[in-house]
């Protein structure tokens, strides 16, 4: 099959941000589906489930690379760094 | 209660997604495409990283704009809440007043945007407008096209006029719900005018003031149509907010990778404030019910 990426303006970069999105998704639902996710309260004393989590990661991690943009500049896998660190500390710790 | 959550139901609403994925989200995914391209017309597209979010987040144009939307927004919130608030406070609570105020608070919100640009538009002009001539007359020195604290006046005063209606009618809504005999007990403990409000009427009113905070912080920071009609963004760029500097930016230069990157930074705005709010609506909701 031909793959036509003028369509919409694809590039394979943004295809594997998606792709990526993606996969968390899949695999939040997996893991939901063989550990049902229950609630807890963290040190931003709301509920969260594990999903409210990811969104918390993702949502925070695009605030952090634009800030790395902003004071540092790109490229950005500095700012990855950072994201994977930021995640990991919402998903132990929120 | 520690129930854990079953996710099946998901697929029953599986039908909506594909529609909304459609409409919304891959439209929304060309945007970000956009953003990291650069093009000079003919659907040929050039590579660029993340250059264009790099120009805007350091760009003054965007920084202006965004120190514009959040007076906006900030400023119509300050007047219409608390406006809003006096305004329920004082509707009738029974007899002939209920429908007549009812249906005259519910007309603003019945006009379109355009036709409130317009009607603001031609009422603050000060050869015909009312508003412009009768300032003008009192020896004011009023010209919305001119002035920038004018501008500024004439699209808040816009705002207020508008939205303050949809404030008032949902605290009346929440007014409504207090069983009277809250306020008689408050009557027999010699409570004040203020006490009352501030211990009965405001906690009950809590619920649906996150409401209305929510949706007017929403529309305001995405509001387009009016000020575009009645300023077209001026006196020079004072009153561009987010919106009409975005539609200028991607339509009328045709800048699609600064526009979009642009975009995406102002959804992720929106996102940010909108969860945080949601976040707060639902955990008092919570706190509440235990």
């Amino acid at each position: 099959m031909d793959l036509d990426l003028n369509w919409m303006a694809w590039t394979w970069q943004t295809a594997v941000f998606f792709l990526t999105i993606l996969t968390f998704l899949i695999s939040m639902t997996i893991w939901c589906v063989v550990s049902p996710q229950v609630p807890r309260k963290g040190i931003l004393r709301f509920e969260t489930t594990r999903g409210d989590r990811l969104f918390i990661s993702l949502l925070g991690s695009a605030f952090i690379c634009l800030g790395w943009l902003g004071f540092i500049g790109g490229p950005l896998w500095g700012a990855l760094g950072v994201c994977f660190i930021y995640a990991g500390s919402v998903f132990r710790w929120v | 209660m520690d129930k854990p959550f079953n996710n099946k139901a998901w697929f029953l609403v599986l039908p909506v997604v594909i529609l909304v994925a459609f409409s919304a989200v891959i439209p929304l995914m060309t945007v970000v495409n956009y953003s990291v391209q650069d093009t000079f017309g003919n659907n040929a597209f050039f590579w660029v990283g993340t250059e264009w979010f790099q120009e805007m987040i350091t760009s003054e144009r965007f920084h202006n704009s965004l120190i514009r939307q959040f007076m906006f927004t900030g400023i119509i919130l300050a007047i219409e809440i608390p406006l809003g608030i006096f305004v329920a406070l004082n509707m009738p609570k029974k007899g002939w007043g209920v429908p007549v105020s009812l249906v005259l608070m519910s007309l603003p919100l019945l006009v379109p945007w355009n036709v409130v640009g317009t009607i603001w538009q031609v009422f603050g002009r000060e050869d015909i407008g009312l508003l412009g001539a009768a300032l003008n007359g009192m020896g004011i020195d009023y010209n919305y096209t001119q002035n920038i604290f004018d501008a500024w006046a004439t699209i808040i005063a816009m705002d207020v006029w508008h939205w303050t209606s949809l404030v008032a009618l949902l605290c009346y809504a929440g007014l409504a719900s207090i069983p009277e005999a809250y306020y008689q007990a408050a009557k027999i403990d010699g409570a004040s005018r203020w006490a009352t409000f501030r211990y009965i009427e405001l906690p009950k009113m809590q619920r649906v003031l996150l409401i209305a905070f929510l949706l007017r912080f929403m529309d305001s920071f995405m509001i387009y149509t009016e000020p575009l009609v009645v300023t077209g963004g001026g006196p020079g760029n004072s009153t561009t907010l987010l919106s009409i500097d975005l539609v200028k930016m991607a339509i009328g230069q045709f800048d699609l990778g600064p526009a979009a990157a642009f975009s995406i930074i102002y959804f992720l705005i929106i996102l940010l404030i909108s969860w945080a709010l949601y976040t707060i609506m639902t955990n008092y909701d919570k706190g509440e019910s235990k």
